[in-house]
């Protein structure tokens, strides 16, 4: 009853004003289309791509090195084709791809646990703090040895090696993003109560994902590059994208060599451009980036 | 239909306006004697000394004061976000909501997400969030704008957002007893004129609709006198009562009327000459 009676305290001018001003600043905002907005980024790449050839072809032409040690695109494209058509650049990928998302998972999970006891335990951070933002300048090739001695040359010294690439960022990604929470988001946590285990899960978490995702885009960076110094020393006879550099370099088949290069290049591009599309969507759902 | 936030949030007494805003009843905020110093020894720094003000169920208190009178301290004491130095604050277990100038939105939930988790965070069941959302959302005249998220919204329509999620924060599910104070930290403060004196009139329906006691800071004196029953003036550093306004006029007011003018002029002046003790 009582509600009924404070209804009609609403001025209903008042609320024609109030839904009239906020269509007037919502309007006027216009995107551009989705397959426009993509050939415009991709169009940019496609002529670099086809840049990058031509330069290539242009110092095959030159003449500055004997074809056997440097071919061109047209013995290049051939032989990538033939690997791919006899299924031996599939094998190869499959085992590296394997070896990069399991070393890359336990990265995550080790550098996430890291990150959070850290951000969380003071002491820790004084303890560990820098340490980890060493460890994360520290090439990881530096540990192969050492791996290789703890773990003969088998999976477990790869794994060692791509894990400590990569764990590093993923943990400073973390730290980061719960350390420049905006306050004014903690204050506002609290007024609600959130607090302990809530507050980790509705408040801290969400607003340190951001920074976490650049923490596991830059992780996967290192992985991958650990993973293929660790493939091409830790050869112990499994086909691998990193294994096949060597093989093609003892037997001299350097359009081999390149083929696989392009390989890894066009493995690491892509799943960047996937960290990079996950990131950008998370940031514009969230009003991060300015329009 | 009855609405049970509307229930909720106004508690048992009916509201109404009829009767004087200084009523007889307990206040629903009393300050006594309250100081609060920060750091300790010869650095220390005394934000407010010695303040007493009680707030009445359902009055609209207005504080105003120069920058450094400790009117975001008050409001951190009164919200229980940090503890006198001396003093008590009695706010008879009511529930309380406080906003800032600053929506502070969490920005990877929904406008409507925003508003369950508060809901939430009172004891509100999971079935029944969705539609409460809806309806305090319908209070700020947000329907429709459920999905969007925050940045997807003008800077007034933030600002509502908040105080939708202030509203949700002053139900209590397990006692609805309770009084509801709101707290408001210069809410209006970083909008456009225009934006500005519509939410005055929405956050006065929404007071009296629901039945609020509400204490609202504001360095904005016509502010203070287009909203206020009272208008308590503190001094800077630290901060003091040093007088109290009320404010007579009929509602709805206008913040451009003559008579909001002439009261905020001599409250001008008064606010002028506290400010000219901390000149050479």
């Amino acid at each position: 009853m009582a509600v009924e009676t404070r209804r009609r305290d609403a001025d209903p001018a008042i609320e024609r004003q109030i839904t009239g001003l906020d269509a007037l600043e919502l309007g006027g905002r216009t995107r551009r289309s989705g397959p426009r907005r993509a050939w415009a980024s991709l169009w940019p790449k496609l002529a670099a791509i086809a840049l990058g050839v031509l330069a290539w072809q242009l110092v095959v032409w030159s003449g500055w090195k004997e074809e056997y040690v440097l071919p061109g695109p047209d013995l290049v494209f051939p032989e990538l084709w033939k690997r791919i058509d006899n299924g031996t650049m599939a094998e190869e990928v499959a085992t590296t791809m394997q070896r990069a998302l399991v070393g890359f998972a336990i990265s995550v999970v080790v550098g996430g646990l890291i990150g959070a006891a850290v951000a969380r335990v003071r002491v820790l951070r004084a303890a560990v703090g820098s340490l980890i933002t060493g460890l994360q300048t520290l090439p990881s090739i530096v540990w192969l040895p050492f791996a290789v001695l703890l773990f003969n040359t088998s999976e477990t010294a790869i794994m060692f090696v791509v894990v400590l690439g990569a764990a590093p960022s993923i943990a400073i990604g973390l730290i980061a993003g719960v350390d420049y929470t905006p306050p004014i988001l903690l204050r506002a946590g609290k007024v609600m109560g959130l607090r302990g285990v809530n507050r980790f899960r509705h408040l801290i978490l969400p607003a340190s994902l951001p920074s976490f995702v650049t923490g596991l885009k830059q992780g996967w960076a290192f992985a991958w590059r650990s993973l293929m110094a660790g493939e091409l020393i830790v050869n112990f006879g499994k086909k691998s994208l990193g294994a096949q550099l060597g093989t093609d370099r003892d037997v001299n088949d350097a359009a081999g060599l390149l083929a696989t290069m392009i390989v890894i290049l066009v493995i690491g591009i892509v799943v960047d451009m996937a960290f990079g599309a996950a990131d950008r969507s998370l940031r514009s759902r969230w009003g991060l980036n300015s329009d | 239909m009855t609405s049970p936030i509307a229930q909720a949030a106004s508690g048992l007494t009916a509201p109404s306006r009829t009767q004087p805003p200084h009523s007889d009843r307990p206040p629903a905020v009393r300050l006594s004697g309250v100081s609060k110093a920060f750091g300790s020894g010869t650095g220390a720094l005394l934000a407010l000394d010695d303040v007493s003000l009680d707030v009445s169920p359902g009055e609209f208190v207005c504080l105003l004061g120069a920058s450094g009178c400790g009117k975001s301290t008050l409001l951190n004491l009164v919200a229980d976000l940090d503890r006198p130095s001396a003093g008590t604050i009695d706010t008879r277990d009511a529930r309380i909501a406080l906003m800032f100038q600053e929506p502070a939105l969490f920005p990877w939930l929904t406008v409507t997400g925003n508003i369950e988790l508060a809901l939430k965070m009172r004891g509100v069941p999971r079935s029944e969030r969705r539609s409460r959302a809806a309806e305090l959302l319908g209070s700020v005249h947000l329907n429709g704008f459920e999905k969007k998220r925050p940045h997807q919204l003008s800077g007034g329509m933030r600002q509502r957002v908040a105080l939708a999620r202030a509203l949700a924060l002053t139900i209590d599910e397990n006692d609805t007893s309770k009084g509801t104070v709101l707290l408001m930290d210069e809410p209006f403060g970083a909008l456009d004129a225009m934006t500005r004196d519509l939410l005055h009139d929405e956050i006065e329906r929404i007071w009296r609709e629901r039945n609020l006691s509400v204490l609202f800071v504001t360095h904005n004196v016509r502010e203070a006198v287009r909203l206020g029953d009272r208008v308590v003036l503190l001094s800077s550093r630290p901060g003091r009562v040093v007088e109290e306004f009320p404010v007579p006029m009929k509602r709805p007011r206008r913040i451009d009327s003559p008579e909001v003018a002439t009261l905020a002029a001599s409250i001008t002046d008064r606010l002028r000459e506290e400010v000219g003790r901390h000149g050479g």
